[in-house]
């Protein structure tokens, strides 16, 4: 299996140096999507089918030559490649029909293949060089892909501020895998498994979650992602959303929860914090939030803390021993990780759908959509519904599973974890309710209504490619939310390699029922509620088509009497959330409404101004900016000096290093 | 031939809290017309209206969607499951394992999230403000209503639903402050929920402050029928629920005798009407309060619950 792997990262990178050469041909963005597609799939196949498997090792003749490369082939791997590899497939199903809008695929084409192999090059690598290789190779590869259209400046800033993200989180990480190798410096994995780092444990979780933690895009380290997701093409937006925030997640779980040893109690308390923090901030941005692509984006960052809430339980619990319920809020986490790739891929899919009909991502110019384009309208319903965790879609699963190990948390005997827990299940609670709110929003505005502009009022249907990867993930939405025993089943051996516990089996229990504890005290059962909700409907309709009236009549609308003929006299985005900023926003983003009305008698027209603050990032990045911006002013007088003031310099700077070196041996 | 027989319960439970729904309304109504000192229409108007609803032909609005058209079926298949699965007067439903308070919950919200898409759907002023303010009222009574969920949870040690309804049975649980708490929330969060004053006004019309009327301005015939059907089997639930967590008397357990079923009929009745009469005597004496007035009204609701929560973790006893 580690065999096939390689096999594929192989011939990926292969095709990102071929691309380019055949770029200007007509069929090479068909050609090139065929090809990933091909060998996600069978990368794919390979790993979802080896998650049981046992372990498989390797070592290249590859990097640092009294290293080699290791990689690793485990159960916890297996199930972040399927991830990587299933969303790597839908994506490249989806670009062969949305790449042939693309004017310049020779800045897309050669970085698409490179950044799947990289995702998968992280998955597999096990030690810290390969790994750090392998996860710039990925940043890179992607900042390739986000600053495709680099005449646009908006992507150029996007492009700027996620390179400088990236290389603080790569920097976060490295100073991590150091202190992890401890005084030994053997970089492998399996040797820093059994190291001692001693009393600088807290300092490595800090590392590994600053490090991760700005991958994933958790609070206040999120700031790149809303900018830089949105700014490459859909597919590869779905990629970044849903699959590389998934691969922060694992150097996460693979740092704190492998290599770092037994977890002390406070972790968790950390974890939970900042993901509770996390999830409740992205949601309400989204909801202030008008462009399509970027509100999604957002919801990235909400769904990130929603499985770091899963993880930081896990932690907990581990700490004090208790395996079955840590298994329990693992298993929550990684089936999450599951279920939001699958439906962010869908939406982004959706919003790319409707961004190569109409060109257009910002909502307020949408509307109607509905009409012009039925299928993606369908098929982005499925996807919000999933995601705002309405059953019996996925998204309800994961989250249904979360609450459980909340439920589990009185059992801690930490204060700080037994008030902490509940306050992330109440963070939960109102994260999953604002979801709801921002997607019906999402969906209402862009689809639903009467279109705002010309270009929304003559959007086409999208290709068949693109349908066809929209079909396939609503359909997987679908199934692991009606039979969410098998993807438990098929997770758990991840769980008991990385947490030593394991859910009950699920898949014998009568009718696919889940049942995480105990059946007297939680059970869920997704089919049974699927086909409740189904039955009754198709009864309600039929019983009423047959024995009560049947007839539609189309008349203009009422509206109380006071149908207006303009669109624009319909709700638009901010409008629809003004409620929701009202209650939040003014402790959340600052925002302030001012009404400017004219004297009396003047018949000009009043004015509403909005002000709202990035809260984030104007109290930690702006000011680290004016501080960096200082520095370098006054360092900038360094390059005017004498030729003796710098003969000077230099040997008070050598002076100064040897007593230094003094001192500290 | 046992799967058909608890089938054939299920389908018994599901057609009376259909049959029950509408008589409550117009009990509620009843009440509120007589605290009022007026007359008011029989307690069967309900039905009577929803089977005029149901005769008319649908007048369908120019550009409405085919979501439009099937959103009625789904909210009222929503809400009918949900309510079948709350325990009425007898606990261990045949399937109510299927689904727990948290899913029943996320039941309720996904009729509500196409209530709200049926709203924005013709392009309508109205439609738009109905469906903003029901998300605003949504995304704090929901997390509410998942603070109690949590506060009854931890002291029954389940969130099966059956399962809570028989703990409270017993002595050893007591009267605790997070009960209270949990209860007091629940209440204004099913006064929220179904859109009663002070929050909204079920009886209002062409205002500017409704929000439940107002999304479902532009439906009409059937749909309507299925639309109202569904709010009134919103409130049966939510006074089911209260009466089953919080005053547990009279529910026939898996195993009884046969003439348990009549005193759990006589007490499930009683509950539904002392539960309709007190709703319509609170609705009389309150004054409809402003819409930017209902976070706070809400965000007690939350806080109330949320302390539940917190005293359980803090205590096991409270």
């Amino acid at each position: 299996m580690l065999t096939v792997s390689f096999a594929g990262v192989v011939a990926l990178l292969i095709l990102s140096f071929v691309a380019p050469t055949i770029a200007n041909r007509r069929s090479a963005s068909s050609a090139t999507y065929g090809a990933t597609l091909m060998i996600s799939a069978m990368l794919f196949i390979n790993a979802a089918l080896h998650v049981a498997s046992p372990a498989t090792d390797s070592v290249l003749p590859l990097g640092l030559p009294w290293l080699g490369a290791h990689f690793h082939f485990d159960s916890l791997a297996a199930f972040f490649l399927a991830v990587t590899n299933l969303g790597g497939a839908a994506a490249s199903l989806y670009a062969i029909g949305y790449g042939r809008h693309e004017s310049m695929p020779g800045r897309v084409l050669p970085f698409f293949p490179a950044f799947l192999a990289g995702m998968n090059l992280v998955v597999l690598a096990a030690d810290a060089f390969s790994f750090l290789l392998s996860w710039e190779f990925m940043s890179l590869s992607s900042w390739g892909l986000v600053v495709a259209h680099h005449r646009n400046s908006d992507n150029v800033r996007a492009g700027y501020i996620y390179l400088i993200m990236a290389s603080f989180g790569t920097l976060c990480l490295l100073l991590a895998f150091g202190l992890l190798a401890g005084s030994s410096g053997t970089y492998s994995f399996d040797a820093m498994r059994h190291a001692d780092v001693g009393p600088l444990v807290p300092l490595v979780l800090v590392l590994a979650l600053l490090g991760a933690g700005s991958k994933a895009g958790l609070v206040p380290l999120h700031v790149w992602l809303p900018l830089a997701h949105p700014a490459a093409p859909s597919h590869v937006s779905a990629l970044m959303s849903g699959i590389m925030t998934k691969i922060a997640v694992y150097a996460f779980v693979r740092i704190a929860f492998d290599l770092l040893g037994p977890p002390d109690w406070w972790w968790g308390v950390l974890v939970l914090a900042i993901a509770a923090g996390t999830a409740v901030m992205g949601v309400l941005q989204a909801l202030m939030e008008h462009d399509l692509k970027r509100l999604l984006a957002y919801h990235t960052v909400e769904n990130i803390g929603i499985i770091f809430i899963g993880l930081g339980l896990a932690l907990a619990f581990r700490a004090n021993g208790m395996a079955f319920a840590a298994a329990l809020a693992f298993t929550a986490a990684l089936l999450h990780v599951l279920n939001h790739s699958v439906f962010k891929g869908l939406l982004f899919f959706g919003s790319g759908a409707v961004l190569s009909a109409t060109g257009e991502r910002d909502m307020e110019h949408l509307g109607g959509l509905i009409h012009r384009m039925p299928q993606t309208a369908f098929l982005f319903l499925v996807g919000a519904a999933a995601i705002s965790a309405l059953p019996p879609l996925n998204g309800f699963v994961s989250e249904w599973l979360t609450f459980q190990a909340v439920l589990l948390s009185p059992a801690l005997p930490q204060w700080g974890l037994r008030l902490l827990a509940p306050t992330a299940g109440a963070a939960l609670a109102l994260a999953a309710a604002l979801a709801a709110a921002c997607f019906v929003k999402a969906f209402g505005i862009t689809f639903l209504g009467r279109p705002r502009t010309d270009r929304a009022s003559q959007a086409r249907e999208t290709d068949g490619f693109s349908r066809a990867a929209m079909i396939a993930f609503a359909a997987i939405c679908l199934m692991l939310g009606i039979l969410p025993g098998l993807a438990i089943d098929w997770i758990s051996p991840a769980t008991a390699e990385i947490v030593h516990g394991q859910m009950p089996a699920q898949r014998f229990l009568a009718w696919l029922t889940i049942i995480p504890i105990a059946q007297s005290r939680s059970s869920y059962n997704g089919l049974l509620v699927f086909l409740f909700i189904a039955a009754s409907a198709c009864f309600a309709a039929a019983a009423i088509h047959r024995f009560a009236s049947h007839v539609v009549r189309r008349a203009p609308a009422w509206d109380c009497g006071t149908p207006g003929p303009s669109p624009l006299r319909q709700y638009t985005a901010s409008s629809f959330a003004q409620p929701i900023r009202r209650v939040f926003g003014s402790v959340v983003f600052r925002a302030a409404e001012r009404v400017r009305m004219p004297p009396p008698g003047d018949m000009g027209a009043a004015e509403l101004t909005i002000e709202m603050h990035d809260v984030p990032w104007e109290a930690i990045y702006l000011p680290l900016v004016r501080c960096v911006a200082f520095l370098s002013d006054r360092l900038n007088a360094l390059q005017f000096l004498s030729i003796r003031q710098y003969l000077t310099l230099v040997f008070f700077a050598l002076v100064i290093l040897l007593v230094v070196v003094a001192i500290w041996s | 031939m046992e799967l058909m027989r608890d089938l054939v319960v299920q389908g018994v439970e599901m057609a009376l809290v259909l049959v029950l729904a509408p008589l409550l309304t117009g009990f509620v109504r009843k009440c509120r017309a007589h605290f009022q000192r007026r007359q008011g229409a029989s307690v069967f108007q309900s039905y009577r209206d929803l089977a005029r609803l149901l005769r008319k032909d649908v007048v369908l609005a120019e550009n409405a969607s085919w979501l439009f058209r099937a959103a009625p079926y789904l909210i009222f298949a929503g809400t009918w499951v949900a309510a079948a699965l709350v325990p009425t007067f007898a606990i261990g439903l045949k399937f109510s394992w299927s689904a727990d308070l948290i899913a029943i919950i996320a039941l309720l919200g996904s009729a509500r999230f196409f209530l709200a898409l049926a709203g924005l759907d013709v392009g309508t002023s109205f439609g738009g403000i109905g469906s903003s303010r029901e998300v605003m009222i949504a995304s704090l009574a929901e997390p509410a209503m998942m603070m109690t969920v949590f506060t009854l949870a931890l002291i029954a040690g389940s969130t099966q639903l059956s399962t809570i309804a028989q703990a409270m049975t017993f002595a050893h649980v007591g009267l605790r402050v997070s009960l209270g708490l949990a209860m007091v929330a629940l209440i204004l969060v099913a006064i929220a929920e179904n859109g009663r004053i002070p929050i909204d006004n079920p009886s209002t019309h062409l205002e500017l402050t409704m929000v439940h009327e107002a999304m479902v301005l532009e439906y009409s015939g059937r749909h309507l029928a299925m639309i109202e059907l569904a709010a009134q089997l919103k409130l049966l639930l939510y006074i089911s629920l209260i009466g089953c967590v919080f005053v547990p008397f009279g529910l026939v357990g898996p195993e009884s005798p046969a003439w348990a079923y009549a005193t759990g009929v006589a007490a499930y009745g009683t509950k539904l009407a002392i539960g309709g009469a007190l709703l319509a005597l609170f609705e009389t004496t309150t004054a409809k309060m402003r819409v930017f007035r209902v976070p706070s009204f809400l965000g007690a609701a939350l806080m109330l619950g949320f302390l539940g929560t917190l005293l359980l973790f803090v205590s096991g006893s409270l």
